[in-house]
Parts: C-alpha cells; sequence; structure tokens
C-alpha cells in the first residue's frame, strides 16, 4: 500500500479550539481494539489505512469492560508495575513507529488501573523498536479510591454499599481531557476508566473545534465514538448468522474507521483488503448495543438521541449515520464501585451413548445429595439446557425424570455434558464441589468422563450516580521520572 | 392452501438483532430485514410477548422502544441476568444468547411479504 510523507499542516492540531472560524476537513479515526484480550493483529491494516489517506488520523484502542477495571486494580496491589492492559505491548509493536512517523495520535483506556505504568511499557517498546519515546499524556480523575471521596461515594450507594472490601471506584470520565492534551500536543493520550465513546468525542472536539456545549456535534460525535467502541462488531463481527446474514472471510474482519465531518455527522468503512462486511444492518445492530432509552443514551458528555437517527449505505463497506441529536449533559456522573465476593466453583463431567441423558440426571441428583444444605448450586445440561436456564435451575425442573420412560421418548440427546457452578465465601468450601464431581468418576453413574475443573475469585459491582463537581479529572505529561503507579495528583 | 391466508414464519426469517447488558438488564434489538417487514414486528412483537417468552428468567419490566426510521425495536428487559456478569453462575453471564433465543418466537405474515424474508427461499 502506497504510503504518503505527512503533511506538517494536516497532522499539526489547533493548539486552541477553532470554535467560530473556517470548518476544518474530516478528522478520521480508526479502531484497533474493541475489548482487553482483542486481536492483536487488527490495528495493522487500519493504520495501513489512515496513512495511506494522508489525512489527519487518529487510532483508538478500546480495552475496558465492567470488571476489566477491577481486576487491573488487583494486579496493580500485587505489582505496582502492573494494572494497565496486559497485552498493551502486544497491541503497539505493530504500529508504534508507523503511527508516530505519520502524526497518527493514539488515544486509548489501556491505562486502567496505572496510566503512568502504561507509559513506562511504552517507553520501553519504543526502546525496544529504536524509535523516539512518544509525547504522552496521562489523564486522571475517574479513580475515587482516596479517603477523599469514600463519605460521597457511600453516601450515592446507599444501601447498595458492599459489606465487603472495596477494591475498586471509579467514575466514567468524560472527553475533555483527552481533548485538552490532543491540543497541547499529545502524540498519546493514556486514560483509564473513561467512558468508551470519548475516546473518539475527544479527537473529534480537539479537531474540530467544537465547543462543549454543542450538544448536537457531541452527540454525533459520541455516537462515532459508540459504533466504533467494539472494534468488529460495526464490520460483521459478532453479526453472522449463516444463510441469513453471511458475512465475507470472517477470520480476518477488518476493524471500523470513521470519517468524522465538521458537523459531527460520520461515515463508517474499513480498511481494504480486509474480511468483514458493513452494511446498514451491521451498523444498525452496533447502533442499539447496549442502548437503553433511544432518545437518552447518557453519557459524560452529552445525552444523545438517536430515536430521529437514520443510516444510509453509501457506498461499499461504507455507511453513513445521520439525523443524531444531542441534549445537555448530566448534572451526575456514573461511578462503578468493585467489591471482592467470594469464589466461583465450576465442574464438568460427560455423559455419552446410551442413555446419556438419563446417567446425567443421576449424576445432579448424586451431587445435589452430597452438598445438600451447603447452598444453591446451579447444574446446565450442556447439550439439553445451558445457557438458556436459570440459576435457580427451573428450567432443569420442567425435564422428565429418569427412568420415567418420557425421557428416553425424548429422542434423548447421546451426548451431555453436566456442568455444576456454585458460589462460596471461601474457597475451601468451593473446593467442595471440584472434589464431588471429580469422585463421580468411580462413585457416580457408569461411563462419565473428560472432567475439568476450576475455581476462581469473583468481584461484585454496584453503580452509583455522583454529582459532577466531586470528580475532580484532567491531564498531565508523562515523564520518565515519575513512578510507574503515581498516586492522583489533586 | 388460500393465496392470501397469513403463514406462521420464525422471527429470525423477518428480523434480527443482537444483546446488551449493563448489570442486571438486558437490551435486545430487533431489526427488520425490509422496511415492507417492520410493520409485522411493530404489530407483533410486544412486550408482553417478549415478557412472557422469557418468563421462565422472571423479568420484573419490559419496556419498548420503536425506531421507524431504522425499522427496529429495541427491548429493555430488567432483572433477567441473574445478578449480572459479575453475579450469575450462567456460562453466559452476560447473556449474549437471549436475541437468537428471542429470535425463535412466532410470527405471522401475508404470504406476499414472503419475497423480503431472509433465510432460504423460495420457503
Amino acid at each position: 500500500m502506497a504510503t504518503t510523507t505527512p503533511d506538517p499542516l494536516l497532522t499539526s492540531w489547533p493548539s486552541s479550539p477553532a470554535h467560530g472560524s473556517t470548518p476544518r476537513g474530516a478528522l478520521l479515526v480508526g479502531c484497533g481494539a474493541g475489548f482487553s484480550g482483542d486481536r492483536t493483529d487488527a490495528a495493522r491494516p487500519v493504520v495501513d489505512a489512515l496513512m495511506a489517506s494522508g489525512q489527519p488520523a487518529v487510532l483508538i484502542f478500546e480495552t475496558l469492560a465492567e470488571r476489566t477495571l477491577a481486576l487491573a486494580q488487583l494486579a496493580r496491589e500485587r505489582d505496582p508495575l502492573a494494572g494497565y492492559e496486559p497485552l498493551l505491548a502486544d497491541l503497539l509493536r505493530p504500529v508504534l513507529a508507523d503511527c508516530l512517523a505519520h502524526g497518527i495520535r493514539i488515544v486509548s483506556n489501556f491505562g486502567a488501573a496505572n496510566p503512568a505504568g502504561a507509559a513506562a511499557c511504552i517507553a520501553a517498546l519504543a526502546q525496544e523498536l529504536g524509535i523516539r519515546v512518544p509525547r504522552m499524556a496521562l489523564v486522571h480523575g475517574d479513580d475515587l479510591m482516596g479517603a477523599e471521596h469514600a463519605q460521597a461515594l457511600q453516601q450515592a450507594c446507599g444501601a447498595d454499599w458492599p459489606a465487603a472490601r472495596v477494591v475498586s471506584a471509579n467514575a466514567y470520565i468524560g472527553a475533555q481531557p483527552i481533548a485538552e492534551a490532543l491540543q497541547a500536543g499529545a502524540e498519546i493520550v493514556i486514560a483509564g476508566r473513561v467512558a468508551d465513546p470519548a475516546l473518539v468525542l475527544g479527537p473529534a472536539v480537539a479537531w474540530h473545534g467544537w465547543a462543549w456545549d454543542d450538544w448536537d456535534r457531541l452527540a454525533r460525535g459520541t455516537m462515532a465514538g459508540h459504533l466504533l467502541e467494539c472494534g468488529a462488531q460495526v464490520c460483521g463481527g459478532y453479526f453472522a448468522d449463516p444463510g441469513y446474514k453471511d458475512v465475507p472471510d470472517l477470520a480476518h474482519v477488518g476493524f471500523p474507521i470513521a470519517r468524522i465531518e465538521a458537523d459531527g455527522e460520520c461515515t463508517i468503512s474499513k480498511p481494504d483488503h480486509t474480511g468483514g462486511l458493513i452494511n446498514a444492518r451491521t451498523v444498525k445492530e452496533q447502533l442499539l448495543y447496549e442502548v437503553h432509552d433511544p432518545a437518552g443514551y447518557l453519557t459524560p458528555d452529552v445525552v444523545a438521541d438517536i430515536s430521529q437517527a437514520r443510516v444510509t449505505e453509501v457506498g461499499p463497506n461504507q455507511v453513513r449515520l445521520a439525523g443524531v441529536r444531542g441534549h445537555a449533559r448530566p448534572s451526575h456522573l456514573k461511578v462503578n464501585v468493585c467489591s471482592e465476593r467470594g469464589w466461583l466453583a465450576e465442574a464438568e463431567i460427560s455423559y455419552a451413548g446410551a442413555h446419556a441423558l438419563a446417567r446425567a440426571q443421576l449424576a445432579q441428583q448424586v451431587i445435589a445429595t452430597r452438598l445438600a444444605g451447603l447452598g444453591a448450586i446451579r447444574c446446565d445440561f450442556i447439550g439439553v439446557t445451558s445457557v438458556l436456564g436459570d440459576d435457580q435451575s427451573q428450567w432443569l425442573a420442567q425435564l422428565p425424570a429418569a427412568g420415567s420412560g418420557l425421557a428416553e421418548a425424548l429422542n434423548a440427546p447421546r451426548d451431555v455434558r453436566v456442568r455444576w457452578a456454585w458460589e462460596q465465601p471461601t474457597a475451601q468450601q468451593a473446593q467442595l464441589l471440584l472434589r464431588e464431581v471429580n469422585a463421580l468418576y468411580t462413585c457416580g453413574p457408569g461411563g462419565g468422563g473428560g472432567v475439568r475443573t476450576q475455581l476462581r475469585s469473583r468481584l461484585s459491582t454496584v453503580s452509583c450516580l455522583l454529582p459532577r463537581d466531586l470528580v475532580h479529572c484532567g491531564w498531565r505529561w508523562w515523564n520518565p521520572a515519575m513512578p510507574a503507579f503515581a498516586p492522583e495528583s489533586p | 392452501m388460500n393465496s392470501s391466508e397469513p403463514l406462521g414464519v420464525p422471527l429470525y426469517r423477518v428480523a434480527h438483532g443482537r444483546t446488551g447488558d449493563k448489570g442486571n438488564r438486558s437490551n435486545i434489538s430487533v431489526i427488520a430485514y425490509h422496511p415492507a417487514l417492520w410493520p409485522v414486528i411493530e404489530a407483533q412483537v410486544t412486550p408482553e410477548r417478549v415478557a412472557a417468552h422469557f418468563a421462565a428468567r422472571r423479568p420484573s419490566q419490559v419496556q419498548r422502544y420503536a425506531l421507524p426510521l431504522l425499522q427496529a425495536l429495541n427491548f429493555v428487559i430488567d432483572d433477567v441476568l441473574d445478578g449480572g456478569v459479575n453475579s450469575a453462575l450462567n456460562l453466559d453471564s452476560h447473556g449474549k444468547a437471549l436475541a437468537f433465543d428471542l429470535l425463535q418466537m412466532p410470527v405471522t405474515l401475508p404470504r406476499e411479504l414472503l419475497v423480503h424474508c431472509q433465510g432460504p427461499q423460495p420457503f
């Protein structure tokens, strides 16, 4: 693919908002990851396309889900150098040198619980690659674990405040620190818990110079971010249903690029020579993903209204989103509080061949008897009913009893995997289930095989709303003298 | 068979959808494959039927939002995820499968709309 020499006029960003002056050309925002654990080879074709465009461009990585941040906080407790995205170096290694050489800014929440640690990791990666260390900005203010926030948080959570030890408390902060850092010349902006669409809205505001009360434009930039934040999910990923919704070359699904105009409207596309599909269907599915009231999609920066939104196919793998409106931002910010919560034991065994379901049901009875009175156990018959069932096993209760003749008459399955899941306060108690299922080898029904067991600690999350003036967010430059985990400056 | 007689088909021939989750709340989009099919889902995929479909999960509330310009419905279903991703004992603690479960709901449509349905043709 041809590359172009970066035009300094195109790649230099405004140092102050251009609001009121001549509208700028479009900004391209590409997405290189849609969750922690996403493909590390996804960003390369996106960066190739951004380079070939010769237009001002940003690459985002979205790597924080509801519980990822609590896990990062626990990782940092064990190791002060950890607590950022574990795949960070793998995500950036293929693209860092080209992004720096071509003025493609990088914006991400891969800082998780330790943005300064992420910056140190990137600096080390730059040295490994033999390139200069980029100018990096760290976003702060989302972490509310400091003592000064304790009272307000407990008040906001009320009766939901966890009794167990709190592991993390983070506000979903908005796009303002990201935009300011970009306008100050940051090449990489490293955040923790920002609202996912802010990764796109921040660059759009910085480039186009929108005002922070220009609600319609903020809402359009936000929904562009919403379409991008899950990576391949708008490009035919998480979409295919053979014979109904076919997707070409899903194994090489491309990741999305949004072209955001001065008025905020956007066109979604993907790099040439990648798999996947962008059409009205893929965009509609992602537009409504995790949305509740379409007229009131709440974010820290704006309340977006997609009730009058339209999507139009404007070319092959190109869809335009129009008609998004915005309303004034909420007075409160959403905060997630994560706390410790017991242990989850999971164990599985397979029964196959003649009378598989009857033997599986007998195994269920054996385990229920052995662990009677020790708390509710969920049991699934994978291949009969599992993920569509409920924790109280109401679905299972509707199955005919083994030996009643009905089970046999029901064209009984010949390959059933039994799964149990059990939560207990301590690892030692939870371990009991694993031992009992393992004992089914010699003490259970005939022919059980393939026992697998797993034990892990769990986290609990509650959400509350905090007045936004209690959350002080901002950004600062990273420098090599900073400790990897730098407590937040006031 | 009378050619004007309405035909019963599974919803997955008429619409597609995706599940999202926030805490103990699931949202499911139901999007018509073709604008001509929009009146079918708007009239037949009611909050009451969706609540009945998920009765075993004991939803406390089902809210339906209509987006005629997208030919889409958005259902917000409360308390069907056994507490949500951090609490549920379900293998699929996000409830990711729920949209495809809902798409098995039967609907009826005039025969002349069959041509707009998705999946193997002719029926």
